[in-house]
C-alpha cells in the first residue's frame, strides 16, 4: 500500500511541452509512472516524443480525462497560468492535482483553495516537489533514484530538504511508503494534518517522518492532531532554528500567530506531543533505527 | 514587498478610506513649505520600513511651518533601528483624538482566508493589547466569492461599542479597506490607528501595507514603488536575478537550493561550530547563470572564508550547478576554498564536471558541513 499515487495512477502532465515538462515527464516515465496523456493548449493532436514513450497531447484537461482515463494531473505550467490550469483539471474530474509551480499569488490560491473545498478532489502543493510512492510512481521531481519501497511515510514542506532526509534513509536501508512534498507557500492543497491521517490509515506505513520549517503555525497544529489521533510513530525536523527574524511589518503577523512560527515554538510543541524531533537531518535515521 | 506610510495611506485614500491631507517631504525646505499650505499645524514622520518610529523619536508635532521645518531637519537622516530616514510625509493634524481603533485586513493560513481584525484598543501598544487581553482584539472572516458582508463590519463596530452614528461611515472604511487590499494583492494592509477625531469623525492616521512579492508582476504600479534604497546593493542585484539572498555576519558563505534546505544548511554549520555569512536560496531549475551570480554575491563579502554549496537536485540539474560553478571560477579570482556537494538529479554528471576541475566535494550535508566549517577555521587563523 502507500497514499495517495502508486501503479493505478493514471497521470496527465499539464504543461508537457514546456522546458520542465518534457524533462520530468521523461524523468517519471523512466520510472515506471504511467504518463497518459499530456495537455498544451493548441498542440492537441500532436505527440510527446518522450525518451522512452510517446504520449498523446490534448488541448484541454477535459478531452485528455475523456481519452485516457487519466485519474491524476501534475502541473508544470508558469505561474500566470497555474492558477487556470489548477480550475481547468479540478473541472475536468481528475481526483488528484499536483501542483509544482510556484510564485503562485496567494489571494490566487484562496479563491481556487475554497473552490476545491466545494469538490472531492486532492491538491498537493503548489510550491512543491510532488509525491513517490518508490517502486510504483513518481508524480513530480523527487528523484527516483534516492528513495526506495518500505515503510516509512515521509511527508515535508520544503522541496530539496525532502530530498536530503529521504536518501539519507535509503542509503541506511530505510524504505519509505510514500513521500509527499505539501509545498511552503501561505495557501497551499494537502496539509501536514491530511497526510498524517492518510498514513495513519495506510497498513503497510508503520511510521512517519514529518519536516517542517519556519513560518505559519500548521506544524503546531500537526502536534495537536498527533497527540490527539495517531498511534504510529512520528519523527520530525524543523529547518530555520538558526534563521534571522524576518523584517517585519505592521502588527498582524505577531498579533495572529503569537509565540508560534519559530523553529523551537514548533519543537516545543512536537515534543510535547510526543514527537522525536532531530537536530539535523542526517540524525533523523539514528533516531528512527 | 512593504509600502511606506505615505504609499499605503495614498492607495486606502484611492479606495475611499479618510486620510489625513498630507504630503511627502525630503528637505526641511519642502516641509516647511508643505506645512504652510496644509496651515501649519502639522505632523512630520520618518518613512522608513521599521515599526516603533514614535517611541524611536522619529515622528514630530509642529504648530508653525518653522517648526515643521525644525522637525524635518531634526528627523530626516537619522538612524532608525538601522534604517537612515530619506523622507519625511507632513500630514495635517487631526483636530484632537478621542479614541484610537485599529483595524486591519491580512491573510490568515491556518483559515486560508483573508481576515479582518479590529480592535477598540488601537494604538502604539496593540501587540501589548493582543498577548494581555486578546479578548480586545476581534476577527472575522471574509469568503473570498462573497467579499466583507455588511453584517460582518456591523459586528466590529457593535463589538468594539463604536458610537453609532459613526456605524456607516466605519461600514464603508471596513469595506474600502478590503477593497484596497484585494486590488493590490496586499497580503496586509492596517490601520492604527483609525481614530475618532475631535469632531467625531474617522481618519485614518497611519497605514501600512504589505504586497504579495508573487503578485508584483500583474502589479507593476506597486513594482515601481519600491523603495531600493531602503535594500542592501547586494540583496537588490540577487533579487533581479532570482536570486533568495539576506546577508548575515559568518564566515561560511552558503549557496544551497531551495529555502528549507538552505534554512537547514545553515542549521547543520552551526551545529558543527561554524558561523554562516548568509542565506542564498538559487530557487528552482537555477541555471549555469544564477550560481554565477550567486557565487559573485558571496564572495563579495569580505567575511566569507569557505563557501559550501549544498546542491540536491529536482529541477535544478547537478550539471547545470557544476557549469555555473566552473564558469564563476574562470570570471572570479579568488582564493577561498569552495567546498560542493551534488545529489540528486544529473549529480553525477554535475561531480564529475567538478572532479576534473579539481574541487573539494562531499557525500552528505554533515560531511560538507563539517569540511566548510574545517575550511574556514583554517582561512581565519
Amino acid at each position: 500500500m502507500s497514499i495517495l499515487v502508486d501503479k493505478n495512477t493514471r497521470l496527465l502532465v499539464q504543461g508537457i511541452t514546456g522546458r520542465e515538462g518534457t524533462f520530468h515527464t521523461n524523468q517519471m516515465i523512466a520510472y515506471g509512472t504511467n504518463v497518459v496523456g499530456g495537455v498544451t493548449p493548441s498542440k492537441g493532436g500532436q505527440w510527446f516524443e518522450g525518451d522512452d514513450k510517446r504520449v498523446p497531447i490534448f488541448d484541454t484537461v477535459k478531452s485528455a480525462v475523456e481519452a485516457t482515463g487519466a485519474n491524476a494531473s501534475i502541473i508544470f505550467v508558469p505561474a500566470r497560468f497555474a492558477v487556470d490550469a489548477i480550475y481547468e483539471a479540478a473541472d475536468a474530474g481528475v481526483d488528484l492535482i499536483v501542483c509544482l509551480t510556484e510564485h503562485i499569488p496567494v489571494l490566487d490560491m484562496i479563491a481556487a483553495r475554497a473552490y476545491l473545498e466545494t469538490r472531492r478532489i486532492t491538491l498537493v502543493g503548489p510550491n512543491c516537489p510532488g509525491l513517490l510512492t518508490p517502486g510504483q510512481a513518481k508524480v513530480g521531481i523527487i528523484p527516483g533514484n534516492i528513495a526506495m519501497p518500505g515503510n516509512v511515510g515521509v511527508v515535508s514542506k520544503s522541496g530539496t530538504l525532502t530530498y536530503e532526509v529521504v536518501d539519507a534513509l535509503t542509503r541506511r536501508g530505510i524504505g519509505q511508503t510514500t513521500c509527499v512534498g505539501i509545498g511552503g507557500d501561505p495557501i497551499s492543497g494537502v496539509s501536514f494534518i491530511d497526510v498524517l491521517q492518510l498514513f495513519e490509515d495506510d497498513p503497510e506505513t508503520e511510521q512517519i517522518i514529518m519536516i517542517g520549517e519556519i513560518g505559519g503555525n500548521a506544524e503546531e497544529q500537526a502536534a495537536a492532531y498527533i497527540a490527539r489521533n495517531m498511534t504510529k510513530r512520528v519523527t520530525s525536523f524543523i529547518a530555520g532554528r538558526t534563521a534571522p527574524p524576518g523584517r517585519r511589518m505592521g502588527h498582524a503577523g505577531a498579533i495572529v500567530e503569537g509565540g508560534s512560527g519559530t523553529a523551537d515554538g514548533k519543537i516545543v510543541a512536537l515534543r510535547q506531543a510526543g514527537v522525536t524531533v532531530a537536530d539535523h537531518p542526517d540524525q533523523i535515521v539514528d533516531l528512527i533505527g | 514587498m512593504n509600502l511606506h506610510e505615505y504609499q499605503a495611506k495614498r492607495l486606502f485614500a484611492e479606495h475611499g478610506v479618510p486620510i489625513p491631507d498630507g504630503k511627502v517631504a525630503s528637505s526641511p525646505a519642502e516641509a516647511r513649505q508643505i506645512a504652510r499650505e496644509l496651515g501649519g499645524r502639522v505632523v512630520v514622520k520618518s518613512q522608513v520600513h521599521v515599526g516603533g518610529r514614535g517611541k524611536a523619536g522619529g515622528i514630530g508635532l509642529a504648530n508653525t511651518p518653522d517648526e515643521a521645518e525644525a522637525q524635518a531637519a531634526r528627523i530626516l537622516g537619522m538612524d532608525i533601528k538601522g534604517y537612515k530616514v530619506r523622507r519625511v510625509l507632513v500630514d495635517q493634524q487631526a483636530p484632537g483624538i478621542k479614541q484610537e481603533i485599529y483595524l486591519a485586513v491580512l491573510i490568515d493560513r491556518a483559515a486560508r482566508r483573508p481576515m479582518i481584525m479590529a480592535s477598540a484598543a488601537g494604538g502604539m501598544d496593540i501587540e501589548e493589547v493582543a498577548a494581555t487581553t486578546p479578548e480586545k482584539i476581534l476577527t472575522v472572516h471574509i469568503e473570498p466569492a462573497l467579499g466583507v458582508r455588511g453584517y460582518q463590519a456591523t459586528y466590529l463596530a457593535s463589538a468594539m461599542d463604536l458610537p453609532r452614528e459613526l456605524w456607516r461611515d466605519f461600514h464603508k472604511i471596513v469595506a474600502s479597506l478590503y477593497a484596497c487590499f484585494q486590488a493590490n494583492d496586499a497580503s496586509l494592509t492596517e490601520i492604527n490607528p483609525l481614530v475618532i477625531t475631535g469632531e467625531g469623525k474617522l481618519l485614518a492616521l497611519d497605514g501600512k501595507m504589505s504586497i504579495d512579492d508573487n503578485a508584483l508582476s500583474r502589479q507593476t504600479r506597486l513594482a515601481e514603488m519600491r523603495d531600493t534604497d531602503e535594500e542592501p546593493p547586494a540583496e537588490r542585484e540577487a533579487r533581479l536575478s532570482g536570486i533568495n539572498f539576506i546577508q548575515l555576519e559568518g564566515n561560511i558563505g552558503c549557496m544551497v537550493n531551495g529555502a528549507g534546505l538552505a534554512m537547514t544548511t545553515m542549521d547543520v554549520i552551526k551545529l558543527f561550530g561554524g558561523d554562516p555569512a548568509n542565506f542564498l536560496d538559487i530557487g528552482g531549475g537555477a541555471k549555469a547563470e544564477q550560481v554565477t551570480t550567486a557565487l559573485r554575491l558571496i564572495l563579495s563579502d569580505p567575511n566569507v572564508k569557505a563557501v559550501l554549496i549544498n546542491i540536491f537536485g529536482g529541477i535544478t540539474r547537478g550539471d547545470e550547478v557544476a557549469r555555473g560553478i566552473i564558469e564563476a571560477l574562470a570570471q572570479i579570482d579568488t582564493a577561498v576554498p569552495l567546498i560542493v556537494r551534488l545529489a540528486g538529479t544529473n549529480a553525477k554528471e554535475g561531480m564529475e564536471i567538478l572532479a576534473e576541475a579539481k574541487m573539494e566535494t562531499a557525500v552528505t550535508l554533515s560531511d560538507a558541513a563539517q569540511k566548510a566549517v574545517a575550511a574556514a577555521k583554517r582561512g581565519a587563523s
